[in-house]
């Protein structure tokens, strides 16, 4: 699920990255209300729980194990807003550390699994949380940030002009849904044995606070189900209206090379702008070097 | 000359209610080494943590003859420094000069005056070839140097170490009784060594279920207790010779 | 676990991993922009990008061979949507989509293989990342391997008491989400053990800033330079 580097056209990673960046400070500041920073040591000991429990193996069928993704579990135990913080750190130290995933991809990204992912995941959560239906709303939880974060990420693929045939944007769909039940059945079974050593780990759901997060949670929803409806009507309707967004990198699904376009790249003044803006950083660093050799004559 | 650490009648309890700490009483005077036995779950950890104001019990704290409390607390942790037993949650900054620069910085120094206070604590505890060493990089015996140069950059005047030769190979441990020897502070050492104390410490106290129930010198305390290893190498000449 | 030979190159102490990670990140994002913009058949373009690639290698002193391995991390993936896209006709998408996500990736083993991560987060910091993600993160890594280790340990704790593999498969399944929950409890309880640490060393609110960063003019110059020259190769 992290994309990596140029998989997404650039006007879609430019603009999740425009969208992440205010979001992620949105969060940071909301982690360190008053300007409070000691929650710092919880908050990265708990990123580094989640990292090693991808390690552990859930057998979960013939040969086959799952892991923990853990945006549900965190939310559950931090609460929405600093578990999706610390899934950000997450994926910013997967990218590059591991090389999983892209740089300008990281917009992206942390929208899709620290936002969205986290934010989806924690609805059924604040809204059945506290009653009879806890696990049920937990596996809720656990599925959906694991599944909207998977559409977001399938559609802006597809968005980019990425092909893919109609059974393979299925069985994409197939597997995520599977990922999906197995986070839920993961979660709610580390949440229960994490409340049986200690109940206070487990945050009371329904705080005042929850119904922000919950309205964006629902918005993440509301993304995930309209990425759904428009890549399963792929790859015809992601493409037309890609193209009429003009955020497609090229101009037909079966066009002729000669006359491949990157996008407005191209455009004669942006052509013109970046010419200006090497040459004169050309001339900076000419500065820059001339400067120091000068200043090291008249030392000398 | 008024005692470093003065303990009247401390008492804590958990939140669930389990007495930690029984109206205990304590006395520490400057140049003195005390050694704090005591089973597991007696205390000792949870006393020492009331000295720098971590766990606020009910009782009289003077710490340099100032009364602990909210106030005084910044006061308080420039004076008494704590060596945790688990060193790797008391280097949790990125690299070695940056967590020993922690401890001063915090006291308001500038940034160079931090670093150069650190370095000097740094050449005291032989680190100072490990400036920009990560700590998940260095060996054990070096992490606890590491952390005790973090507390001794803020000039204190008495350090409480919690069993800190856990961990150690035999050399860490000899390494380590030679540093502590050298530091001119005052020390409470939480330990279950025997050796280890006889090698530092010049008085010792026993805990027992949250109360401090014993004092002497560590000899006395130990064998009043029984509180070390029985002589293994008579034991192994006794069953050899019962086999021929 | 692989990330402790990256984590070796990064302390080496050539050019490259003196400058200041400011200047490289810059340089980075500068590397990577131009790639995602450039066509797939430019190449021209692709061939100086990657030979400036490889300059760089061979001038931080890092071994070719093993970080052009490593940088296949990205092929499954790259490779798996290549061939689709081939196979949909979509021929210099597919290729495109390889070769330039893996430049991509050996771009970011460069920069990170010259600078150790607290550094570059320390150097995206000063250029505008939030505070307290910043924090977060450190402190992420700081215990990455720790916490990992603990797993590690339990893991084989756990395969060292395993039977048949093929029985049970229920109560392993509750044994693992078990050994999490212990996972949890004591990363917990490190996390306040730190917290304690911390207060016994004065920490009040704010984590104080020791200034270890100094951008030089030798930054400047490689940033500027190396900025200019991409932007230039890319615009002809």
């Amino acid at each position: 699920m992290h994309i990596p580097d140029n998989f997404l056209s650039t006007p879609v990673w430019a603009a999740f990255d425009a969208i992440s960046v205010p979001a992620v400070a949105m969060l940071a500041r909301r982690a360190s209300r008053d300007l409070d920073e000691s929650r710092v040591p919880l908050l990265g000991v708990m990123g580094a729980f989640v990292f090693a429990a991808q390690m552990i193996n859930f057998p979960v069928g013939i040969g086959t194990s799952g892991h923990l993704v853990g945006g549900a579990l965190l939310a559950c135990t931090l609460g929405p807003a600093p578990a999706a913080l610390v899934m950000t750190a997450i994926i910013a130290t997967q990218a590059f550390v591991f090389q999983d995933g892209g740089v300008l991809a990281l917009g992206a990204n942390v929208f899709n699994m620290a936002i969205a992912g986290v934010l989806a995941g924690y609805l059924p959560i604040q809204l059945w949380g506290r009653g009879d239906r806890r696990k049920l709303a937990v596996f809720a939880g656990a599925f959906l940030s694991v599944m909207v974060s998977a559409t977001l990420a399938l559609s802006e693929l597809l968005i980019s002009g990425i092909a893919m045939p109609r059974p393979v944007i299925w069985m994409s769909f197939a597997l995520f849904a599977v990922s999906a039940l197995i986070e839920g059945a993961i979660t709610v079974a580390v949440l229960a044995a994490i409340a049986r050593l200690n109940p206070s780990f487990v945050r009371k759901p329904g705080s005042s606070s929850g119904r922000a997060l919950a309205a964006l949670g629902s918005a993440a929803l509301v993304l995930g189900v309209a990425g759904f409806m428009i890549a399963s009507t792929a790859p015809d309707g992601i493409e037309r209206l890609g193209a009429q967004l003009g955020l497609t990198s090229k101009t037909h699904f079966h066009a002729p090379l000669a006359d491949y376009t990157v996008g407005f790249l191209e455009s004669s003044w942006m052509r013109r702008a970046t010419a200006g803006l090497a040459g004169l950083l050309l001339i900076y660093g000419v500065c820059l070097v001339a400067g120091r050799w000068i200043g090291r004559q008249r030392s000398a | 000359m008024t005692p470093l650490i003065e303990v009247r009648d401390l008492h804590f309890h958990y939140e669930d209610g389990t007495h930690a700490l029984e109206g205990v009483n304590f006395v520490l005077n400057a140049g003195e080494t005390v050694a704090l036995f005591g089973a597991n779950g007696s205390g000792k950890t949870t006393f020492v943590l009331h000295l720098n104001g971590v766990l606020h019990g009910e009782g009289s704290i003077r710490i340099c003859g100032i009364p602990l409390s909210k106030e005084t607390l910044p006061a308080i942790r420039a004076k008494i420094g704590l060596v945790f037993q688990d060193s790797d949650e008391q280097l949790f900054m990125p690299t070695v000069i940056e967590d020993v620069s922690f401890g001063p910085l915090n006291l308001g120094l500038s940034a160079e005056e931090a670093m150069a206070q650190a370095k000097a604590a740094l050449e005291q505890v032989g680190l100072d070839h490990a400036l920009n060493k990560a700590p998940y990089h260095l060996s054990a015996g070096e992490k606890k140097r590491a952390a005790l140069a973090g507390v001794l950059a803020m000039n204190p005047e008495i350090l409480l170490l919690d069993e800190p030769n856990t961990f150690l190979d035999p050399p860490g441990t000899n390494n380590l009784i030679q540093l502590l020897k050298s530091l001119p502070q005052a020390k409470l050492i939480i330990t279950h060594d025997a050796y280890f104390a006889a090698a530092v410490a010049n008085r010792a106290v026993f805990f027992e279920k949250g109360k401090l129930v014993a004092e002497g010198t560590v000899r006395e305390i130990v064998e009043r207790f029984d509180w070390n290893y029985p002589d293994f190498a008579a034991d192994l000449r006794y069953s050899a010779q019962r086999r021929f | 676990m692989h990330h402790v030979h990256v984590d070796a190159w990064s302390r080496g102490a050539s050019v490259l991993h003196r400058r200041d990670p400011r200047a490289k990140i810059v340089a980075l994002i500068v590397f990577l922009v131009v790639l995602a913009t450039t066509p797939p058949n430019a190449y021209v373009t692709l061939g100086i990008d990657a030979a400036l690639l490889i300059a760089g290698i061979l001038i931080a002193g890092l071994p070719l061979a093993s970080l052009l391995a490593r940088a296949m991390i990205v092929l499954p993936f790259s490779l798996t949507f290549g061939i689709i896209s081939w196979l949909a006709g979509d021929r210099w998408r597919a290729i495109g989509l390889i070769e330039k996500s893996y430049l991509s990736t050996a771009a970011v083993l460069l920069v990170i293989g010259t600078t150790s991560l607290a550094v570059l987060i320390n150097g995206m910091e000063r250029l505008g990342a939030p505070r307290m993600l910043a924090l977060v993160t450190q402190f992420l890594y700081r215990y990455l391997f720790v916490i990992s280790e603990q797993a590690q340990h339990m893991r084989l704790a756990a395969q060292s008491r395993q039977g048949d593999p093929r029985v049970h498969r229920q109560g392993r399944f509750r044994a693992a989400a078990g050994a999490l929950s212990i996972l949890f409890a004591r990363s917990y309880h490190r996390a306040e053990g730190i917290h304690r640490a911390m207060l016994a060393r004065g920490f009040k609110r704010q984590f104080p800033l020791l200034h270890t960063l100094h951008f030089r003019s030798s930054d400047a110059i490689f940033a500027c330079l190396t900025a200019a020259f991409l932007i230039l190769v890319r615009i002809q």
